[in-house]
């Protein structure tokens, strides 16, 4: 029990981390246009790649 | 395909539609033969870039713009001069540099997927992402292998027009801060998540028993959990609490702090002596719970600043003065009145001003919502976000910045933005008498404990002032107001903040533009009184113009003989003339016709009176001196329009007509709506708009209804400013609503859905009321349990959540795709 709270915390503490990491990177800033890009992405489709 | 072909390979009858916007090709554009069909010329480069570099996927989404491409041809050289990067762009790391670009008509995800794509085909160019919530590209290239006007040129093309963003320090602010807030409430939510966790195992204990060290353990983990969650996230409320005590001015931070520092200290206490409540759980969710709540409520004040700071890109940042040292480039701040500007085709006014030099013409669409290229030459006035089309002109300036008519506009619009919804201000004041009595019953607990049973007087005062927390005061709005919104943005109505919600909840008066509000804003030709003969002189000069009469002749009469017009000349607001087949034709309103002829009408009033009552525009047509026709175009009223008057005006709500229309043709329409002849005012400028708006508002609340052609300054003077389905760009800026589908339909649906949110909030608001009084009555009576406290609190917030939620607000039924805030540019008149 002594051993698991406060692992239990650690794991916690990584998870908050985690989340202010990717708050300050601002991914948490457009939430609405990454869902349409989901759409879009497919394999090999790059134009760029095309044009060379 | 999209053309068809009979046996003879002539074009076979039926619609040809565009392969790019899938709109109709007008029957004038077919081309005999050809593969593809586009309706203008923007579509046809559209679709040629798409499928020169293998984009052609673009045609499989579902969701395509509906629009034609109409690309503004402006060169954008102004994006490579030295003061534009030194105000928009950012140096990176590499030699590279990025800016964020406000582009006009984007609305759907292959829009996302046209500009993620192609500006990448451009050597030089490294990133582009949109945020299609708030039209920004973000844009990063090299600088010294692509300039940024190629780049925005490109974008033109495919019809997103680019304009630098104005806001950006402003923007970078707030977004550290949305950016603090949501961490702090995701913080506040793991530490609240994990000490209930831990609470729920010392509850488990209080029922069948738990060991004495566990419990300990328990609660010093409890503690230091509580600690962060404190002076992290928490410490907002703190902050706030101090201020209030310091301006001596109640706010609702202090009630809340007042209740975590004392539930956060006597669980510290008991904790040390080891007996006694904790009140840990209860601390944790209330930071959680209240920092939600103060997020929903920033954002949506957002909505309303933002628009004001989209409309603000679309003026240029700098123009070309002239002056006896030659030209130079001045920043729109610093240009007078009497200074000359040089402005050429292809570019955006930067001030408004008469035209000393040359001959144009504009598009006002920006301001006034009319597609048409309006004539410009010497001493005609010109505004700035205007813009100049065909040839240079040298203009004097009279307004600018500020002064200007976009300047007074976006003031306006950035003093509504400023307004807190007056539902918010209701609760913060609650606060006031609020913390009094909340202060005062603790005091009370604290000494009728002492009398009854000492032990337990300073718990029971604590506990008092845990419960009666105004958390779900300070959730329930904020959450009513955003699902609320959220309801009516399915169904097609935009609200931009919960201002407007609560000011359509005080009846006052309903302002409705005529022309596309009322009326469908289609014109057709109704009445014809006067020689056939006349009929095909009359087709040949209008289809010289691309005004809605003329467009509306054209529908009339398809199968007319094509005559050839010459010396065409289009006045506004008066007619059309010119020579066809050796005539000369006149075509017009009466008083224009009657003083381009000299020509003398009989008994012209009555027949102009007759038309009106009927509802009908008088067009009179003379050939050679001689009045030969009389033409009544009427506009045909929308069918749900008689119904939804009469629901408003059931509501409590007065309406009136208010139109720049002729005033008989408006007061027929009145009566047929069924009101007051008082209450039509026909023949009406936009400043007179902007008058009666003003004036009505002394008198209560005014909403003024209206498609943004001429009205975009009443639209942002009102209390309540709605924007209708097709109108023009800066009005639907400046309007709080909306509606994005067609018709009056959608304006009683709104306020009737604001009637019902504010039933919501006051629900809401009851509830919470009910909660605490509970809560204290226990909480004096001595009963109140830390675990009573801990469940009746959070029961009070679901409660209000889940009222908010499943509460009957705005009715999501006619399933209609989200538009964004502000709508593509409108399409031509034809």
């Amino acid at each position: 029990m002594y051993l698991i709270l406060p692992l239990a915390l650690v794991i916690v503490f990584l998870a908050v981390a985690g989340f202010v990491w990717a708050a300050r990177k601002g991914q948490f800033d457009d939430l609405d246009t990454p869902a349409m890009r989901a759409l879009h992405e497919e394999p090999g489709e790059r134009p760029s790649d095309e044009r060379k | 395909m999209n053309i068809a072909i009979d046996a003879q390979g002539a074009p076979a009858p039926g619609p040809v539609s565009c392969a790019h916007c899938g709109l109709e090709v007008p029957a004038g554009l077919v081309e005999v033969g050809a593969e593809r069909q586009f309706c203008c010329t923007g579509c046809r480069t559209a679709y040629a870039i798409l499928h020169e570099h293998g984009l052609g996927q673009y045609y499989a989404f579902g969701e395509k713009r509906d629009v034609p491409v109409r690309p503004t041809g402006k060169k954008y050289e102004e994006f490579d001069h030295e003061a534009f990067h030194a105000l928009y762009v950012k140096p990176l790391k590499g030699g590279l540099c990025a800016t964020e670009l406000y582009l006009e008509g984007v609305h759907c995800s292959s829009c996302v997927w046209l500009v993620e794509r192609v500006p990448l085909l451009l050597s030089g160019v490294v990133r582009a992402e949109l945020d299609i919530r708030r039209a920004r590209a973000h844009l990063e290239w090299d600088p010294a292998v692509v300039s940024l006007s190629a780049i925005a040129q490109q974008l033109d093309q495919l019809g997103y027009a680019p304009h630098p963003y104005r806001g950006v320090a402003a923007e970078e602010i707030r977004r550290k801060e949305d950016r603090a807030m949501l961490m702090r409430i995701g913080i506040s939510g793991a530490l609240a998540g994990n000490i209930m966790l831990l609470a729920l195992a010392q509850y488990a204990g209080w029922f069948s028993g738990i060991e004495a060290e566990y419990e300990r353990y328990f609660r010093i983990i409890s503690l230091l959990l509580t600690i962060p969650s404190l002076f992290g996230p928490g410490w907002l409320f703190f902050q706030g609490a101090i201020a209030s005590v310091r301006t001596r001015r109640l706010h609702i931070d202090l009630p809340i702090a007042i209740a975590l520092f004392a539930g956060f200290t006597r669980g510290a206490i008991n904790t040390f002596t080891g007996s006694g409540p904790i009140y840990f759980d209860a601390v944790g969710t209330l930071v959680f719970l209240l920092l939600s709540g103060r997020f929903l409520q920033n954002r949506g004040q957002r909505a309303a600043a933002d628009a004001a700071e989209l409309l603000g890109s679309l003026a240029p940042a700098a123009a070309r003065v002239v002056d006896e040292q030659g030209e130079r480039r001045v920043p729109v701040e610093a240009l007078l009145p009497g200074m000359v500007m040089n402005v050429r085709a292809g570019e955006t006014f930067a001030a408004d001003g008469d035209v000393a030099e040359g001959r144009s013409a504009a598009d006002c669409s920006l301001l006034t919502g009319e597609p048409r290229p309006e004539p410009v030459e010497v001493g005609t006035r010109v505004y700035a976000g205007t813009v100049n089309l065909t040839g240079p002109l040298l203009v004097k300036i009279t307004q600018a910045g500020e002064m200007s008519r976009l300047g007074a506009l976006l003031r306006r619009m950035e003093e509504s933005a400023r307004r807190r919804a007056p539902v918010v201000q209701l609760a913060n004041s609650i606060a006031g008498w609020f913390v009094a009595v909340v202060l005062v019953l603790a005091v009370v607990t604290y000494v009728y404990g002492l009398q009854n049973d000492p032990a337990r007087a300073l718990d029971n005062a604590i506990a008092l002032l845990v419960v009666t927390c105004p958390c779900a005061l300070g959730l329930a709005t904020p959450l009513a107001i955003t699902v609320g919104i959220g309801r009516a943005a399915k169904g097609g109505i935009l609200i931009k903040g919960g201002d407007a919600i609560e000011a359509l909840n005080h009846p006052g008066l309903i302002l409705l533009d005529k022309t596309g509000t009322v009326t469908e804003g289609r014109v057709r030709l109704v009445r014809w009184e006067g020689a056939d003969s006349a009929k095909p002189l009359v087709a040949a000069l209008e289809r010289e113009s691309s005004h809605p009469i003329a467009i509306a002749v054209q529908q009339a009469w398809p199968v007319v003989e094509v005559l050839e017009a010459q010396d065409v000349i289009q006045t506004i607001g008066g007619g059309i003339e010119g020579t066809v087949s050796g005539h000369r034709v006149v075509v017009g309103a009466p008083t224009f016709v009657a003083r381009k002829t000299g020509a003398e009408d009989h008994a012209p009033d009555v027949r102009i009176e007759a038309f009106a009552e009927e509802g009908l525009t008088p067009v009179w047509v003379a050939v050679d001196g001689v009045i030969v026709a009389r033409a009544g175009f009427g506009d045909p009223m929308r069918e749900d329009a008689i119904a939804s008057v009469k629901r408003l005006r059931a509501l409590g709500w007065r309406v009136a007509l208010l139109s720049g229309d002729h005033p008989a043709v408006v007061r027929a329409t009145a009566q047929r709506l069924g009101l007051d002849l008082a209450d039509a005012m026909g023949g009406a400028s936009p400043e007179d708009k902007l008058k009666r708006v003003e004036e009505a508002r002394t008198h209560g609340t005014v909403a003024m209804v209206g498609d943004g052609v001429n009205d975009a300054a009443a639209i942002a003077a009102a209390t309540v400013g709605v924007g209708v389905h097709g109108g023009a760009e800066a009005s639907m800026s400046a309007a709080d609503v909306y509606l994005s589908r067609p018709g009056l339909g959608p304006l009683v649906e709104l306020v009737e859905g604001a009637r019902r949110t504010m039933l919501v909030i006051r629900n809401n608001i009851i509830f919470s009321i009910a909660y605490n009084i509970l809560g204290a009555t226990l909480a004096l009576l001595g009963v109140l349990d830390p675990l009573i406290a801990a469940v009746l609190m959070p029961m009070s917030s679901l409660s209000v959540v889940f009222a908010s939620w499943r509460g009957r607000s705005f009715d999501p039924t006619p399933a209609v795709p989200p538009r964004p805030l502000l709508s593509p540019r409108p399409e031509p008149a034809s």
